[in-house]
């Protein structure tokens, strides 16, 4: 059953189609300058997968302090103050804040599952699940993700960084012939 | 001197706030880009929609350019600016994983913060996953975790570890990038067939 996102809008103040994206070079410009920003402000790149470290920590917390706070992945998190209230989990709090209103003002708000063409909803969130899963071990052991290591290394010439991002895109354009169906 | 907060005792509150205010930057930024959708994402991987590659290079080789001159211009010390350690082993099993989840999930953590944003409802279960992930992680890796914190050494960048200055790595980057963007034209147009009809 195909899924099309444009037949689930938002009810949205104006009606009017969806602007156009930025052009991409201009977008990377503008997110070079948020990165540059950070750094120059706060000595930091942007980042996003310590949000959700923070958030699970933060849980294993609530559930069991001492076994969250014995265990070396979860206590990184838990060793300096309130656990959310630190660079990264703001960072992406900025982020949700900021793509909402932008999604909102540029006709994009949609409700509704994204995959291609063939997929059937629950197929495409079973595999949205899977990927997440993925995606946050891949993020752990690398020690960042697009964001802290592809994005922000590369900017600094981290020597890991640019290692993580080649093997980011092989195994991408690999897993990605393997998966065509989900998104062609 | 910069970093502002390397050279100024900020308060945890005035901290927070320019963190927030440059999250909101990051998300209108990444929203913008298209970056809020996960067809477009994973486009990049068919070849019909460069535009993952061309922000970020874009990203990267201005952030890059900005630095360096800012560096030799004396206005920020590089010593002050935070980088993540390197373990080549882990960045490159880890990158792999990363790549799978990325095309199999059709977002990245930060791109699904971004359509979680945008009502979707395929990032909200992304999400969940990065959650169960870091939850099987912390359960049963912790032991991997330690071997890559123990084995990661501090501050190992291209010009530290060649010996050939920050200036010429700036100048390959924009010749690459120039390069790339010439290339990405010609695979937009080869690959468009492959752009599903929604």
């Amino acid at each position: 059953m195909a899924t099309s996102i444009a037949d689930r809008r938002v009810v949205h103040p104006v009606e009017r189609p969806a602007q156009p994206y930025w052009n991409p070079y201009l977008a990377g410009f503008a997110l070079g300058l948020v990165l540059l920003g950070g750094y120059l402000l706060l000595g930091r790149g942007l980042g996003a997968t310590g949000a959700f470290s923070a958030l699970a920590a933060w849980v294993a917390s609530l559930v069991s302090p001492e076994s969250a706070a014995a265990n070396p992945v979860h206590a990184r998190y838990l060793d300096h103050g309130p656990p959310l209230l630190d660079y990264v989990p703001i960072l992406v709090l900025g982020t949700l804040i900021g793509g909402g209103v932008s999604a909102w003002l540029a006709g994009r708000m949609r409700l509704g599952v994204e995959s291609g063409p063939g997929v059937s909803r629950g197929a495409r969130l079973a595999l949205a699940f899977a990927g997440g899963i993925l995606a946050a071990i891949g993020a752990k052991i690398a020690l960042g993700c697009t964001s802290g290591q592809a994005l922000s290394g590369a900017a600094v010439l981290n020597a890991g960084s640019l290692v993580f991002m080649g093997a980011v895109f092989a195994s991408g354009y690999l897993v990605a012939f393997l998966f065509r169906k989900e998104w062609l | 001197m910069l970093p502002l907060a390397s050279s100024v005792e900020l308060a945890t509150g005035t901290f927070l706030l320019l963190t927030l205010v440059g999250g909101v930057a990051f998300g209108v930024v990444l929203e913008r880009a298209g970056f809020g959708s996960g067809c477009k994402l994973t486009a990049v991987f068919y070849g019909y929609d460069m535009s993952v590659v061309k922000v970020m290079f874009t990203a990267i080789v201005t952030a890059m350019a900005g630095l360096w001159l800012l560096a030799s211009i004396g206005v920020i010390d590089m010593q002050e600016i935070y980088i993540v350690p390197t373990n080549y082993t882990a960045q490159l099993v880890g990158g792999l994983v990363f790549g799978a989840g990325f095309v199999i999930g059709g977002y990245c953590p930060g791109t699904a913060v971004v359509a979680c944003a945008a009502g979707r409802t395929d990032a909200w279960v992304f999400a969940l996953g990065i959650l169960a992930g870091i939850a099987f992680y912390a359960w049963f890796m912790s032991g991997v975790e330690q071997w890559i914190r123990a084995n990661a050494i501090d501050d190992v960048t291209l010009p530290s570890l060649t010996g050939i200055a920050a200036g010429w790595w700036v100048a390959l980057f924009v010749f690459l990038l120039a390069l790339a963007a010439w290339g990405m034209g010609i695979a937009e147009r080869a690959f468009a067939r492959l752009k599903p009809v929604r």
